[in-house]
């Protein structure tokens, strides 16, 4: 525990970063930035389109889509300085910033400060009329915690020692513990898959990954049968697989997310045009629905152009990772890839009735100030482990 | 870093384009492949049509005077959904209903059930509507009486008045003309399910009144106009988010009928003079028919039919009481076209055609005794009275059987007699067909009867019919009329032992009765009129129209109907037999069976051709008094059948009255003639269209020629003057 903080010795080479033709700008992932800002436009004309719907009798139908572009403009914004953040404080800093966002993910159990959206405790009322979903947080705080805690070994080990491997899962445990508590069912998920992807490229032993993916198999059998999972929350989950038979609660969203999607065709309704959309037949379609806008108003052609988009930056993100210096930044861009990955695919997935439906949003396109501004700043650490990379290799050249 | 850490992330790398592959494949898959339904499913869900409806079309005299037309009314609804919900199951509300109402509470608990359902009355009483329809209890109900439901919303929720357009009968000249303009009701499921696929502004809704009878129901599409339909697109909660598409009502067409209210009103009140007439002779006279058409055209201008009923009743749905009075008073049906009877002697113009077709000598002479005895049977002339050697047109002014019997045995032993097969001759009998007899008039009514006509075929097809039974009782021999009458039950058996055994034989004594239109000879007094149009017009068989011309509410657009000629008679033999016809047929009228109720008639100046008949019927003690003609006899123009069961004698009870009829159609004061004073404005049938206003009212003609009440002269379309 205590070499965590401990400087390698490759990070003083760092420092000089405009050496040999080298630079900020210059290295910087181009091809990522702007297949993230194309997702964040293209979410944007969408979350109008979601919204005017929502608020045509309001004084100002677009209030909703100025707060969205000011939720991505904070989201660049946050997302610039991550990327400017000095890769060796990064790491040292990482303990203080995770215990934080534990902190902050308690707060919602904070009577008065709490709020319960669609059944889930997960939201801090903020001045405004804002609300702060800390979880987003720590998907952040736990990929940087186990990246470090599974990159730190001694020299010549080939790889995580049992104790490192076991502390890492307890790092990932705990905020997935609180947010278990607190009903969100899709951010679990998506931990449980982001730590699994983290732990298995950290170069742990087979038997580990197997271990950990069959505890987590057994793990879920045994929640629904020892009735650990509320009645809803696996009515909830399995909704999906026949949901015209109940068109009631969640079945219900997701037939009408089926009627939306399936009634865009090829070319889709246009922009505004889409009944389903208009017609608010679609439940949260700003948000965690907001791919049934893509789908029934831009077609198969504009949606799956959005998934394209998404898997820009996943083969940005691995490539990233691939091409990483160290173990560290490896497992940093793997958190993050596995994360939206996973994420894009839970939320595409349950409006197209292959996953069940949970709470989670689309990165980059849903509305949700908390969310956007969580992956703009993984994004930024994607670039901050891209160019620390780049200033290595140019340093031993 | 470590090669295993390397597989990993490549592994990963794979999962993640897994991952982005699979959601490529289901996009395609939900979107392009089987994106249809969905499509269909999404304008299920998001648009809503509100439906007005469209008023519907009036209908017309030949001149424009309103027969029907439409007003507003206050209605009295019940939600049966609403007041299921009540504790007790509404019937506090029902028995609060019916004390404001003035109504029986279980009269409106029976309006409430639904046809079919236990202990549901018929329909018209039951609701044979929606389930999720307000089920109208009450119509033409006072604004006091809508404002106290209204105001007490609390205690009536299931309850409601709106405003309805309803249907009226302005009846000028009194005329009642039921069985023609019929009633409207509602929708039937059957009706519903019938209708395939349509527009939405062309589909029939629960909610639609339809017409059921008359021409309310043959002309519906027509008059139902189309009703205004926006359709708007909801959300979720149901609110309005825009107008998809909105498309006025059209208001119904009109309906231009040939019928003359004036007229009609005269033939209806002398059908009920003939009826009282018959009476006035002991005779039971309990029903008849009257029918006036234009020979030129085969136009109905006027037809009545007795029994009949008040045409309003059927406004807001009859009680059960009503109904079952209806039921009993036999006066739903319409004895002109669906009514069947034996033709008795006016059918002898039809043995004339097929005698004169056969070769008959029309100008021979005719042997005419008082009786002719065909092996048991004894078939004899009226009263028995005995001519001699007479002329054919001498047989038919005095309405000779003998002589007809005569050449009826002939044209039979000519087919083959008994031997016959099948496929004998028997000229009668096409004769009648010939003239439209045995078969649907065409006339627009939605029901008619085709009537039948005696033939060598009908026996075989009754023989086949009926076979099976006779077979069965001539073994059986009647065991229990046996016990109290065994004579009896001696003749019944050795009836149905001859009919099992031949019975399919067309007898000699069959060919006779046929020939003077008895045995099973029958037809409707509408088919009958148009016979003799036929003969008026020298054999062109119309088929009867009753509307001329359909024009659209604001008069813009019409739509004639022309004539249609359902059979012209052809050959030399059969126009000569016509001809023969029209010479010999005014001769009844001045010197033979007719002559009593012409007598003082301007014959001269309007010669009457006619042919009384006073037909036999198995079971009625009383004849059937017929009275058939048309006039004027050198230029036809008007074909007038009157007919009363139980009546007597043809010339007797119904003759005078068609008599008055030729009065009123020719402006007949005595022996003075002048078309003014005729019943018909300009002493004719309209030859031109009434004129429809823009705004949907007609114009009629004026004072003593509206037939309406001065107040009432302005007819609207819309049904705007009325209710609150």
């Amino acid at each position: 525990m205590a070499n965590l903080f401990r400087m390698q010795a490759s990070d003083a080479a760092v420092a000089p970063q405009r050496d040999r033709g080298g630079g900020y700008w210059r290295d910087l992932d181009w091809i990522l930035l702007i297949a993230a800002v194309a997702l964040s436009l293209m979410g944007s004309l969408l979350v109008w389109s979601a919204s005017r719907a929502d608020l045509a009798s309001e004084s100002d139908p677009q209030s909703y889509l100025k707060r969205h572009l000011i939720n991505i403009g904070v989201a660049l914004v946050l997302g610039f300085i991550a990327s400017r953040i000095n890769y060796r404080l990064l790491r040292a800093y990482t303990p203080v910033v995770y215990v934080a966002s534990m902190v902050l993910l308690l707060v919602p159990f904070v009577p008065g400060l709490g709020v319960t959206i669609a059944g889930a405790r997960a939201w801090i009322d903020v001045p405004l009329g804002l609300t702060i979903q800390p979880s987003e947080f720590a998907k952040i705080t736990v990929i940087l915690m186990m990246a470090a805690l599974l990159s730190e070994r001694r020299d010549r080990e080939e790889e995580p020692s049992a104790q490192d491997v076991l502390l890492a899962l307890a790092v990932a445990a705990i905020p997935t513990a609180i947010i278990l508590v607190q009903n969100d069912t899709g951010t679990v998920l998506i931990l449980a898959a982001v730590s699994l992807s983290i732990v298995a490229v950290s170069g742990v032993r087979t038997r580990w990954l197997v271990g950990l993916i069959g505890a987590a198999i057994l793990g879920v059998l045994a929640s629904i049968q020892l009735g650990l999972l509320q009645e809803y929350q696996v009515d909830r989950l399995t909704s999906f697989i026949n949901p015209n038979e109940d068109v009631s609660a969640s079945a219900y969203n997701a037939n009408q997310a089926a009627i939306a999607i399936g009634g865009g065709g090829l070319d889709g309704y246009g922009l505004f045009e889409g009944p389903q959309t208009q017609g608010n037949f679609v439940p949260v379609n700003e948000s965690d629905f907001i791919f049934t806008v893509a789908g029934e108003e831009l077609g198969f052609l504009g949606s799956a152009l959005l998934i394209a988009f998404m898997a820009v930056i996943l083969w940005r993100a691995v490539l990233i990772a691939w091409k990483a210096d160290d173990l560290y930044g490896r497992l940093v861009a793997t958190g993050v890839a596995a994360w939206l990955a996973f994420q894009m695919f839970e939320n595409i997935g349950m409006t197209l009735g292959i996953m069940p439906i949970t709470g989670i949003p689309l990165p980059f396109v849903s509305a949700g100030g908390t969310s956007m501004m969580a992956t703009w700043i993984a994004l930024g650490l994607l670039q901050t482990v891209r160019l620390h990379s780049l200033a290595v290799q140019r340093s031993e050249v | 870093m470590s090669q295993q850490s390397n597989v990993r992330l490549f592994v990963l790398g794979a999962l993640m384009l897994s991952l982005v592959l699979t959601l490529i494949g289901r996009l395609f898959y939900l979107q392009v492949m089987t994106g249809e339904e969905y499509k269909v499913a999404a304008v299920n869900n998001t648009v809503r049509e509100v439906v007005e409806p469209a008023v519907r079309g009036l209908i017309l005299d030949q001149v424009g005077r309103p027969l029907v037309s439409n007003r507003t009314s206050l209605v009295i609804t019940v939600d049966k959904i609403e007041l299921s919900r009540e504790p007790d199951g509404g019937e506090a509300v029902i028995e609060r209903l019916g004390r404001i109402l003035d109504l029986p509470a279980e009269e409106i608990a029976d309006r409430l059930k639904p046809c079919g359902s236990e202990g549901a009355k018929p329909p018209p009483v039951c609701w044979n509507g929606s389930p999720y329809q307000p089920v109208p209890i009450a119509q033409d109900v006072d604004p006091q009486t809508a404002l106290t439901v209204m105001e007490q919303g609390q205690v009536y929720r299931s309850v409601d008045a709106r405003l309805d357009a309803i249907r009226e009968y302005p009846a000028p000249f009194n005329v009642n003309a039921a069985h023609l303009l019929g009633y409207l009701g509602p929708l039937t499921e059957e009706q519903l399910e019938e209708q395939g696929p349509t527009t939405a502004s062309d589909r029939l809704r629960r909610t639609d009144a339809v017409g059921r009878s008359g021409l309310e129901a043959y002309y519906d599409e027509e008059v139902r106009g189309k009703p205004g339909i926006t359709t708007l697109a909801v959300d979720t909660a149901g609110r309005v988010t825009g107008t998809l598409e909105q498309f006025d009502p059209e208001p119904g067409q009109y309906l231009i009928s040939s019928l003359d209210a004036r007229l009609q009103s005269v033939v209806e009140d002398q059908l009920v003079r003939a009826v009282q007439r018959a009476q006035r002779q002991g005779n039971p006279g309990d029903s008849g028919a009257a029918v006036v058409v234009d020979v030129k055209t085969g136009r109905i201008l006027a037809m009545a039919s007795y029994p009949t009923y008040d045409p309003s009743i059927w406004v807001g749905g009859v009680t059960q009481k009503q109904f079952e009075k209806l039921m009993d008073s036999g006066s739903l049906a319409s004895n002109a076209t669906q009514g069947i009877f034996a033709p008795g002697s006016t059918y002898k113009v039809v043995s004339t055609l097929a005698a004169g077709k056969q070769g008959f000598d029309l100008n021979g002479t005719y042997d005419c005794p008082s009786r002719v005895k065909l092996g048991t049977q004894v078939f004899r002339n009226y009263e028995s009275a005995a001519y001699g050697d007479i002329s054919l047109a001498r047989a038919l002014e005095v309405s000779c059987n003998t002589v007809f019997y005569g050449l009826a045995d002939r044209m039979w032993e000519q087919a083959g007699g008994d031997d016959a097969g099948r496929d004998g001759a028997d000229p009668v009998a096409d004769a009648a067909r010939q003239l439209g007899l045995g078969e649907a008039t065409g006339i627009d009514l939605p029901v008619e009867s085709e009537g039948r006509i005696a033939s060598r075929e009908f026996k075989i097809e009754n023989w086949e019919r009926k076979r099976d039974t006779w077979c069965k009782n001539a073994v059986e021999g009647y065991p229990e009329t046996r016990k109290s009458a065994p004579e009896l039950a001696d003749y019944f058996t050795a009836l149905d032992q001859e009919n099992c055994a031949d019975g399919f034989r067309w007898r000699e004594g069959d060919a006779l009765n046929a020939s003077i239109g008895q045995g099973d000879t029958a037809v409707t007094p509408l088919q009958m009129a148009m016979v003799y149009a036929a003969i008026a017009n020298g054999g062109t068989v119309y088929e009867p129209r009753m509307v001329k011309a359909i024009m659209s509410a604001d008069g813009s657009q019409i739509q004639e109907i022309p004539p249609i000629v359902s059979n012209e008679i052809t050959g030399s033999r059969a126009r000569q037999s016509i001809r023969f016809l029209q010479r010999s047929l005014p001769r009844v009228t001045t010197e033979g069976s007719g002559r009593d109720p012409f007598s003082g008639f301007p014959l001269d100046q309007i010669p009457v051709a006619s042919k009384t008949g006073s037909a036999q019927v198995t079971g009625d003690k009383v004849s059937t008094a017929w009275f058939a003609s048309y006039a004027p006899a050198d230029d036809p123009q008007y074909a007038v059948v009157m007919m009363v069961t139980q009546g007597g004698l043809g010339s007797k009870t119904s003759g005078p009255s068609v008599r008055k009829i030729y009065e009123a159609l020719f402006g007949v004061d005595g022996q003075d003639v002048n078309s003014r004073r005729s019943v018909l404005v300009d002493g004719k049938p309209s030859s031109n269209l009434p004129v429809i206003r823009q705004d949907g009212t007609p114009v009629i003609p004026l004072g003593k020629d509206s037939g309406l009440p001065e107040a009432r002269e302005t007819v609207t379309a819309r049904g705007d003057e009325g209710g609150g």
